[in-house]
């Protein structure tokens, strides 16, 4: 019987570091690794010697010096005796603010626009097309400066609302004020409010949280909790015995009442604004640049929107529906049922990434003067302490926390409805 | 016979479909008309279509053109159609055009630019279109050289010894790769090119060839770049860039080896989790305390480097996706074929993953050339750092509308076209018969 023998051991020769493709990985990884580190390690060596030079030590302790600036549009309390630390919070929450409420209405008018463009319609399907060409191909940067100019020079100023024969008027039952200097929208009051409690203490993080709202938001999530269960119960029901109960008064009543209740219990009500002096009083203020930034985002990401919504409807084979009718549904099932669950599948990877993209386009906040996090510390805070490295790196690092964490969790979802293959 | 009953003897003639069903009404009832959801649509959009158009078509139209200042322009549209709104002054666009196009480039300097730009077409016709002959090539690999040396002037010995550069590495890799092997010969030649980068071609420029010869156009300083000139610089050259940088980090990212894959990957999602404008701040306050000490390196070339960092990252995401979806079989068929890895990338994987992700790296060139706007945050003067500049003249003060009508349309024509070539492209090159 012939039996292979081992070829004899070579003794390793140092060509074959080149020449094995065994050992040529590690020797091209080798001089790949040595090249990185020594080019970082060029960077920060000169990096150090310039810092040194001009006199400027990397160190963070600039954050707790007074910040001696205003930040006019804010979500928790602030003023320029605070820290740049509490500074870049604000802004941080105020780039969150934007991002969120951008990220809503782009979807709303992306979808919209999406599935307007499917429209059998052929006078809807080109208006579309045509808002979809002119949003996509024009910079954003240009749509946020022109939304600004648009607030600034097209809104009425609050004397235009004064007296008896007024040019301007309220909007929306006398609630809402578009002024050229920020919209006014009502505020929603507690005459026998719970109170605020107050987290971090008297940190730079500091924060308080209405206690209403978060009574409210629990009751909401209850009363939702409570009508999806009767439905499952009324599913059971069904599954069980072939008849369903009636349940829509129950789920209605669920839903409705104890809300109402709370609400009534606090003694909710809206603060209007108000003309007094030379500017409106009350409710809340939105400034223009705040506006501004979320309408050209949202309509700019919009667009994109609308295109994935467009391909991921496409993307769906005709004989998808056709078989889900064959088989007896009802066009609102079969979308429900059959078109979307494997739409969303094509549709959320990119959704994703657009709405990464809105929340760093967030960042042209400064160019009409939101200040959000790149306003504060990648603007003002940079400026007046002049300390480029570090507060650079710190934006970076907000941006790249924020990004990563929408994509984890945008990640998390998409494996949830992801096909499972073989 | 005669009991038969009758029995047409002719076939009717084809008679022409009812009046309700083509031509213009049938056109109308099918797509405009089909019930009546779609016939409200229809009358809603045709009042929202007649709303904006009644509102933009005079103001565009019924405008002055010849005017010096904003409130001549208002006297001049009160007096002939009675009032001051509702008609633009486009007489800011007439006055300034050239500036919103050059900047401040010197104007008898203006033949370079715009040589530049028709070279940049022609070096691109054999790229973009397969009949153009294929000898402008040549011009192709040129270019990137004439590029800088038009633009900025200089001594033309410059943009040669930068040329020369890359001959000597191909040349080193061209003769030794027999001796020393491939990757051998890779590191000899990048070590060749530096060495003559940094020594042998300034050497000669300085004191050879330069000095007998001195081919010199006249200098131009960066501060005097500005307008669509400077957005398309800036753009054309991160595209160009990123392009070669995205299919190396995209093939870094799809490796084997451990150490190239981290580092391309840290590097491709840590550019794509920041805003280009953390990285324009880069460029304008940081790049210069990295480089060794005393280098005061150009401000546009300090952008054009973030851009292309930020644009290569993109490009690798949409080049990874391309090579993502194709079939594990090519891998498997080029590795059967005996080609190696750099052969089997040419010849059979980069094609069809490049020809795959088209349409990515297309919209990913049309946000690049967009987002070129963002260095007017950083005070370069391009078209939008250039309207605040004009608005912030006596003359200009108080208009918007004209400048960001013009901005938007040039940056619309070039953007779009580049989306509608794409599409011609993916036809094109649509192999599969479906």
């Amino acid at each position: 019987m012939a039996t292979l023998t081992d070829p004899d051991r070579e003794s390793f020769k140092l060509s074959m570091l080149l020449y094995d493709t065994r050992y040529r990985s590690m020797t091209i990884q080798v001089i790949a690794m040595i090249g990185f580190v020594s080019i970082v390690f060029w960077l920060i060596s000169n990096t150090i010697t310039n810092l040194n030079n001009l006199g400027k030590p990397v160190e963070f302790g600039f954050l707790f010096e007074p910040s001696s600036y205003d930040i006019n549009q804010r979500l928790v309390e602030y003023n320029s005796r605070d820290s740049h630390l509490r500074a870049s919070f604000v802004g941080v929450l105020n780039t969150l603010v934007v991002a969120f409420l951008g990220c809503i209405t782009a979807t709303i008018i992306g979808v919209f626009v999406g599935v307007a463009r499917l429209s059998k319609n052929w006078l809807v399907a080109r208006i579309m097309t045509v808002y979809v060409e002119a949003f996509r191909n024009v910079p954003v940067l240009l749509w946020i400066v022109l939304a600004m100019a648009v607030l600034i020079e097209g809104l009425p100023a609050p004397k235009a609302f004064r007296g008896e024969n007024a040019t301007a008027s309220l909007e929306l039952f006398d609630s809402v004020a578009l002024t050229n200097r920020g919209v006014y929208v009502p505020e929603p009051l507690f005459s026998n409010g719970i109170g605020d409690v107050a987290l971090f203490g008297q940190s730079s993080l500091r924060f308080s949280v209405s206690l209403d709202l978060i009574l409210i938001i629990a009751v909401l999530i209850a009363s939702f909790s409570a009508s999806a269960w009767i439905k499952k119960r009324a599913n059971r029901i069904q599954d069980a015995t072939g008849d369903r109960p009636t349940t829509w008064h129950l789920r209605l009543g669920v839903t409705i009442v104890p809300i109402a209740f709370v609400l009534w219990m606090l003694g909710f009500h809206l603060g209007y604004p108000e003309l007094k002096g030379f500017n409106f009083k009350g409710g809340t203020h939105l400034r223009n640049s705040l506006i501004a930034l979320w309408l050209a985002l949202s309509l700019y990401t919009a667009a994109f929107i609308a295109e994935i919504v467009r391909g991921g409807i496409l993307a769906i084979s005709r004989g998808q529906t056709e078989a889900a009718a064959s088989l007896g549904l009802r066009p609102n099932r079969i979308m429900n049922l059959v078109v979307l669950p494997q739409a969303l599948r094509v549709i959320i990877p990119p959704l994703i990434s657009n709405y990464l993209n809105l929340t760093k386009n967030s960042s042209l906040a400064i160019a009409v003067g939101y200040m959000d996090v790149t306003g504060t510390l990648g603007g003002i805070t940079l400026n007046q302490t002049g300390r480029e490295l570090e507060c650079i790196l710190l934006l970076m690092l907000v941006y790249l926390t924020i990004s990563l964490s929408i994509s984890a969790v945008m990640n998390w979802y998409n494996n949830s409805v992801k096909l499972v293959e073989r | 016979m005669s009991d038969q009953a009758f029995v047409r003897r002719k076939i009717i003639e084809e008679q022409t479909p009812p009046l309700t069903a083509f031509g213009l009404v049938g056109w109308l009832r099918e797509n405009l008309f089909s019930n009546w959801f779609n016939a409200i649509l229809t009358f809603v959009s045709l009042y929202f279509i007649w709303y904006v158009l009644s509102g933009v078509l005079p103001w565009i139209f019924l405008s002055v053109w010849n005017a010096g200042s904003l409130s001549e322009c208002r006297e001049i549209s009160s007096a002939t159609w009675g009032g001051t709104h509702g008609h633009a002054c486009w007489a800011v666009i007439n006055d300034r055009w050239i500036q919103l196009l050059f900047g401040f480039y010197p104007s008898h300097l203006y033949w370079r630019p715009i040589l530049a730009f028709v070279l940049l077409l022609i070096s691109l016709a054999p790229v973009l279109f397969t009949g153009a002959p294929k000898k402008i090539f040549y011009l192709t690999a040129v270019y990137p050289f004439l590029l800088p040396w038009l633009m900025w002037g200089g001594s033309v010995w410059a943009s040669v010894s930068a040329l020369l550069g890359f001959a000597v590495g191909y040349a080193v890799v061209r003769y030794t790769s027999e001796i020393v092997g491939q990757l051998g010969a890779v590191v000899l030649s990048i070590i060749g090119a530096v060495v003559w980068w940094l020594y042998i071609g300034p050497l000669l420029l300085s004191q050879g060839i330069g000095a007998i010869l001195p081919l010199a156009l006249e200098p131009v300083i960066s501060r005097d770049f500005g307008g669509f000139m400077l957005a398309i610089l800036i753009g054309v050259v991160a595209i160009g860039c990123s392009l070669p940088i995205g299919i190396v980090l995209a093939l870094g990212r799809q490796s084997d080896l451990l150490i190239l894959k981290t580092i391309s990957v840290w590097f491709i999602e840590f550019i794509r989790g920041v805003p280009l404008i953390t990285l324009l701040f880069v460029a304008s306050t940081l790049l210069n305390i990295f480089m060794p000490p005393g280098t005061n390196f150009d401000i546009i070339l300090r952008v054009m480097i973030m851009v292309t960092l930020f644009a290569s990252a993109y490009m690798a995401e949409v080049i990874r996706g391309g090579l993502a979806a194709l079939p594990r079989g090519q891998f498997e068929g080029a590795d059967s074929l005996g080609l190696n890895y750099w052969q089997a990338q040419r010849l059979i994987i980069m094609p069809q993953a490049l020809k795959i992700s088209i349409p990515g790296i297309v919209s990913t060139f049309i946000g690049v050339f967009k987002d070129t706007t963002l260095v007017s945050i950083i005070g370069l003067m391009d078209p939008l750092g250039l309207s605040q500049g004009i608005r912030a003249n006596a003359e200009w003060n108080g208009i918007y509308w004209e400048l960001f009508a013009f901005i938007a349309f040039l940056f619309f024509i070039v953007c779009f076209s580049m989306s509608r070539y794409s599409m011609y492209l993916e036809r094109k090159l649509q192999t599969d018969h479906r």
